[in-house]
Parts: structure tokens; sequence; C-alpha cells
């Protein structure tokens, strides 16, 4: 089994084909796509295959070390900030295809008009555990 | 409280209970049932007889749970009125339940849950840890896995192979959590090696125990990898090396060869060795090209490339290295491993910075960063 995350972004992805904000929509639009990203995580969940789903804040703040005795820089946040991440599903998936086509899957989510959104989603595999055998 | 009896229990309670007339599914619920009732019960109150105490109160948990199943469907209790057809008598319980649980219609990370729970008697909740995955997801894996294999029935025994590539699986890709799956795998292997009379079973315990023996040495400060060449040989375990020769010797002497074999050949010239020049690496080419024969693998291949740069020279190395392909994971590492001892610092350079970027876990990538930037260092006036 191999671990991916599946990355939903605010802004940064490439349009999405059904592109309209999700203020606009109307409430029952909204509870659908609530309810098919529950379904999906839960049917995931009956499959062996859900880690870990999690939705972000859009306001963030980055924040550096100043030096010793400091207290830290903050600065932001930046409304102009190419890439905000919006939240993700961590799957544990047989094969790379799976995890690709859990990703189709989650794309899918009804949004305005109750079609599909086709957002972009971004898919990243987790760095392992190094196997004892490698010779 | 005997933690390690109580599992080497699991799978002959489990076997019993089958033979008895319990379906697979329900007889493991019941057996894990029971195990925590021994967990709760056995310290202050140990029984005479721990295998007859398992299987009464698993069998009791089981006739419990089919009537409430059943009285929920208004129907008889089946299992009393019709015992479902078990394996035969004859038949070793223990064995049937390893092919049950390694059986070609699961996915192997199905089988690996399957295996950890029915035979080995580890809980959900560790093998979740162990897998770094909710024990909800676990649970669910492992139930799916049993409606799957529900309806099996052996007739004749199973390919050993798939149960091999399960316990492989283990022992190779165990990560954590309060349960050492490398001594597990050990432990299921060391059964199975009583259960049958397979020179490959043998051939997979060897290899198990050889690299089992490096372990200590193999991780440095901070968990960093320590490559074989590096190791301090002073903590190989050689009780375990001993044990995995002499174990290997026994099986190569039956003639009938397979992969396992060979790859514990090659963990025992490693193993010999008192020191890293001192490895014979031209009998390990040649288990290589034996490993080759047998399995067509283009990782066998990459890596007798590696054998091949350290018995005839880095440039033979390269020449091995170009029949493979450069798709292939740990292939830029090999090769800037090559290149370095052939004296092209500069390409080693890059290319060990390319290995670090595509490496899949942590150590290997940290390694390879640190080999990228020794040879950085050489290349400074």
């Amino acid at each position: 089994m191999a671990k991916y995350l599946l990355l939903k972004h605010y802004r940064g992805a490439p349009a999405p084909v059904n592109d309209v904000p999700m203020e606009q929509w109307t409430p029952e639009e909204l509870s659908a796509h609530v309810q098919y990203m529950q379904d999906f995580a839960a049917r995931l969940e009956g499959t062996g295959e859900f880690v870990d789903g999690q939705a972000l804040s859009p306001e963030g703040t980055f924040v550096r070390y100043d030096g010793e005795g400091r207290p830290p820089v903050t600065d932001g946040p930046f409304a102009e900030t190419k890439d905000l991440i919006a939240g993700w599903i961590v799957i544990d998936v047989e094969t790379y295809e799976r995890a690709l086509e859990l990703a189709g899957e989650l794309s899918a989510a009804p949004g305005a008009g109750g079609k599909p959104i086709h957002e972009w989603l971004e898919v990243r595999p987790f760095l392992t555990v190094l196997p004892t055998i490698t010779e | 409280m005997d933690e390690a009896l109580l599992r080497t229990l699991t799978p002959t309670v489990l076997g019993i209970l089958v033979r008895r007339g319990a379906d697979f599914a329900g007889a493991e619920d019941a057996v894990q049932e029971a195990l925590v009732e021994a967990v709760r019960v056995w310290p202050d109150d140990p029984p005479k007889d721990p295998k007859a105490w398992l299987v009464t109160v698993a069998w009791r948990k089981f006739l419990d749970a089919a009537r409430a199943d059943v009285s929920r469907r208004h129907r008889e209790v089946r299992v009393e009125r019709e015992p479902i057809p078990g394996p035969g008598e004859a038949a070793d319980d223990t064995l049937w339940l390893y092919f049950l649980c390694a059986h070609p219609s699961l996915t192997p990370a199905s089988a690996v849950a399957l295996t950890l729970r029915a035979v080995g008697g580890l809980t959900t909740r560790q093998i979740a840890r162990a897998y770094l995955v909710p024990e909800a997801t676990m649970a669910q894996r492992i139930s799916r896995a049993k409606r799957t294999v529900s309806g099996v029935r052996f007739n004749q025994p199973g390919d050993v192979a798939t149960v091999l590539r399960v316990l492989y699986l283990v022992f190779n890709e165990g990560y954590g959590g309060d349960v050492d799956l490398a001594a597990e795998a050990i432990r299921l292997t060391r059964h199975l090696v009583a259960l049958t009379d397979e020179p490959e079973v043998a051939g997979l315990l060897a290899l198990m125990l050889l690299h089992h023996a490096r372990r200590a040495s193999r991780t440095g400060p901070g968990g960093r990898l320590v490559p074989l060449g590096e190791q301090d040989r002073s903590r190989w375990d050689t009780g375990l090396i001993a044990e995995g020769v002499t174990i290997l010797q026994a099986a190569l002497a039956r003639d009938r060869l397979g992969e396992y074999q060979a790859q514990a050949a090659i963990a025992a010239l490693h193993a010999d060795a008192r020191s890293a020049s001192e490895t014979d690496w031209v009998q390990i080419v040649e288990w290589y090209d034996e490993l080759l024969l047998l399995t067509g693998s283009p990782v066998v291949r990459l890596n007798r490339a590696v054998a091949v740069g350290e018995a005839d020279g880095p440039q033979a190395g390269l020449a091995a290295l170009a029949e493979v392909s450069p798709d292939l994971p740990r292939y830029a590492a090999v090769r800037a491993y090559l290149l370095e001892r052939a004296g092209d610092l500069e390409h080693a350079a890059e290319l060990y910075a390319e290995a670090s970027r595509a490496a899949t876990s942590v150590p290997e990538r940290d390694h390879l960063i640190r080999e990228a930037a020794r040879v950085r260092q050489l290349l400074r006036p």
C-alpha cells in the first residue's frame, strides 16, 4: 500500500471546468456538495483506504524566527498568495492508478447547477520508510 | 501474561473452531474476542490449559454471536443443525489458515492484514498502528478480506509462493507502532517451516534472519541510513547469521533453487565477509545471475550492476547498467555510485542530487543528499 495526499486548492490550481465561486451556489447545491464529500470519505473508510481528511481556513499567516530572545516575526495574510491550500484527503491505496481514480471521483463533486466541478486536485505520494531488503 | 503464547495459539484455536463448523469470519471474530478476554482475565486467574480455555471461550462467543445473528433473522441455529464442512481433518488447520489468509483473491495489503490478525493474533489496533492508518480503516480492510475468502474451501494445498510473498511483505515493509513486524514475520515464517517441506520456505526464513542480524547496524544516529559497506560489522548478530546460514545450506542441499534461497545466498555472502573489502563479489554476481534466471526482475538487474561494479570494476558495472531501464527507482543512485568510483565526480554529484529527488523514503533521500554534498566537496579546489 502507498499513501497519497489529494490536495485541494482555493487558489493556485488551474481553473475548473464548472468555475462558479461557491458563494454563488444555491443552498441546495452547497448541501449536495457537502454530502458528496462526506459520502466519498465514508466510502473510502468502507474500502479500507481512508487515512485522514481535513479542511483549512483560507486565512493564514507567515511566521519566521527573528533571532535569539526575540518574538517570531509574523507577516500576512497575503491576499495575493498564488498557492492556497483548501484541504486534503489522505488515502492508503494499492496502486498509483487507484489514487488517480479516487482523485478523479473527488474532482467530480457537484457544484453550480448540480454539475461536476471538474476541479484540479494535486496528487502527491508520501515518502515511506525504507524497505529492509534493498541489496 | 504470556502474550507470545497467546498469539502462538491463535491459529490453532481458529482452526479448531472452523473444523467444528464455524464459518471463517465468525470464528475469527470469536477468537479475537477470546484473546481480549484472556488479556483481561489471565493475569489474575491463569488457566491450567490455555489452549482449552481459549477454545471454550471462543466457541461460546461464536455460538452467542451466531444465535444473536440467527434470532435477528428468525431462523434456527444453522451451525448446530448443519455444520459447514471445514478442511479435511488430516490437513493441518494452521497451514490451511496460512493459505486462506494469503489467498490470491486478496490484494497484497488485505492478505497482510488478515495474516497478521488471523495467523499472528495481533489486534486490529496494533495492525492499524503498524501501518499508520486509522483503526476503523484497518477494521474495514480486515472485514472485507474475511468476506472475500469466506467461501473459499481447499481440497488441495494452495501455492505456498503466495504465502511467502505475504510474509516477505510483512518483513520488508513493516513500519512501526508497538509491534515489531520484522520479528513477527520471522515468527510466522519459522512456524511455516515446521508445517511444510518446501526449500523456498526455509530460504525465506534464512533471508529474513540474515537481514535481521544486521538490523542494529543499518541505522545511525537519528535514523540515518548506513549503507552495507560502512556498517559496523561487530554489531551484526552472529547467532542469527549462523542460524540463517545453517538453514540456507540445508535448503540448498535439496537442489530445488528458488528466488528466496538465491537472495538468502547473497545475504549470506555479505554476512560472511569480515570487512566490506573481503566481500566475495564474484560469487555474489553469480548468485545475481541465478536470481535473474529465476525472476527476470529489472530490480535484480539493477542490483547485479552494482555487484558487477565491485567484482570487475566500475566500467564493467556501467556496462551492466546499460542493460537496465533508466526508469527504475534507484537507477540514478546506482549510476552515481558507479560514476564516482570511475572518477567522474561531477556527474556523480549531479546524479546523486537527482536520485535524492526521486527517492521514495526519507532515509534514502537524506542519504543521497549527503552523498551529493560529499562528492561536491571533493570537487572543490
